[in-house]
């Protein structure tokens, strides 16, 4: 298994490595268990900016995705041995994010007698931030503009739909990739990426 | 084909792509920032005293509640027991009032009946004295000599009992 730059092997396979012509000695359990703990380390720091990044757009809360993200490497972590590489391992993380987003809105729904304090901003602060390019200042109002306005549509959108489209359109992740993020099939993540997509553009050109 | 071109290709509304395009802009330069701000661990300061006031405070409290509890329980019992003293007393008043009314109804009835045993009886005595004493009178009268036969015959003439002379 090869994920973006990371060697993984399925846990069976890593007690010998055969090259061509050469007999490896077998690995030790200390052995099999630092190369473990080694190759979760790189996936810890090739993926969590992704996850980080997923979460503070689903929830707009800085504190509250970096908790979801620590939370999201524990669990990867406590059940490392059982992932079976069926999927890359960042649609796998992605699952675990979106499990405990889903478990987090719940719980939010369930509570909802409860004056929880939260510290998700505005859209308008969120539309603040623009990388700074060599675009002029009209250009720059414009694609603030555009991005509040992709801001306020997304967040009319269904939990469902919003996940799908952050996936497709921030993570850029394929289609495939997001019905196994998910647990939906394709042809359901397409209908719903579509009305997400239709519900942006109907609020960039003001007909919502 | 990377994800990117893929959703150039699937998005022909140049105003749409271009949107989502510094959509995406803006999330990574948040995400980066919010990334890379330095974390502070905020320690939370326990003092032991504070700990031990508190559960000081908590366990007076609960002694407090349980004596409460215990003194209102205890009140109860007293009240109850003064209470069921009373209730006898007055049960025993009410009984010995009973009694006195049944005894003053009955009473009338023996101060009728004695009163005919009485008379009977004293009837019977009075005749058993005169029996007696005419008896003793016969025995004596038959006693007296004959040297005092004049007195006893004077006697009978002034009046006295004629069964002394016999």
């Amino acid at each position: 298994m090869n994920v973006e730059g990371v060697n993984l092997r399925p846990k069976g396979a890593s007690t010998k490595v055969m090259a061509a012509g050469t007999a490896v000695k077998p690995m030790t359990v200390e052995t099999a268990d630092e190369v473990a703990a080694q190759e979760f380390a790189r996936i810890v720091e090739s993926h969590r900016p992704q996850i980080f990044r997923f979460l503070l757009a689903s929830l707009r809360d800085v504190d509250l995705a970096e908790t979801l993200t620590q939370e999201c490497f524990l669990k990867a972590h406590r059940n490392w041995n059982r992932f079976r590489g069926d999927s890359s391992a960042m649609t796998w993380l992605m699952r675990i994010a979106i499990n405990l987003q889903k478990d987090y809105w719940r719980n939010r729904r369930m509570q909802f007698w409860r004056q929880t304090r939260t510290n998700a901003v505005d859209l308008d602060e969120a539309s603040e931030w623009l990388p700074n390019s060599e675009r002029n200042v009209e250009q720059q109002l414009l694609a603030r503009e555009q991005v509040a306005q992709v801001w306020k549509a997304v967040e009319s959108l269904s939990e469902r739909q919003r996940t799908v489209f952050l996936l497709r359109y921030v993570e850029e992740r394929e289609l495939s990739e997001i019905a196994a993020a998910t647990g939906l099939s394709e042809g359901t993540v397409k209908a719903h990426l579509s009305r997400a997509v239709s519900r942006v553009r109907g609020e960039l050109r003001g007909t919502r | 084909m990377s994800g990117r071109e893929n959703i150039t290709n699937e998005i022909e509304d140049p105003v749409l792509e271009q949107a989502l395009k510094h959509f995406k802009a803006s999330v990574d330069a948040w995400s980066e920032v919010a990334y890379r701000r330095p974390r502070t661990a905020v320690k939370v300061a326990r003092h032991g005293w504070r700990l031990a006031a508190s559960w000081a405070l908590g366990g007076v409290l609960a002694v407090c509640a349980v004596a409460g509890v215990a003194f209102e329980r205890q009140h109860r019992q007293e009240l109850a027991r003064i209470a069921a003293m009373k209730a006898a007393a007055q049960k025993a008043q009410q009984q010995a009032a009973e009694q006195t009314k049944l005894a003053v109804e009955k009473e009338p009835v023996r101060v009728e009946q004695m009163p005919k045993t009485k008379v009977g009886g004293e009837q019977n005595a009075g005749s058993e004295d005169e029996d007696l004493l005419a008896t003793v009178d016969t025995d004596v009268s038959r006693q007296v000599p004959a040297a005092m036969e004049p007195l006893a015959q004077l006697m009978d003439e002034n009046g006295a009992p004629d069964s002394g002379t016999q």
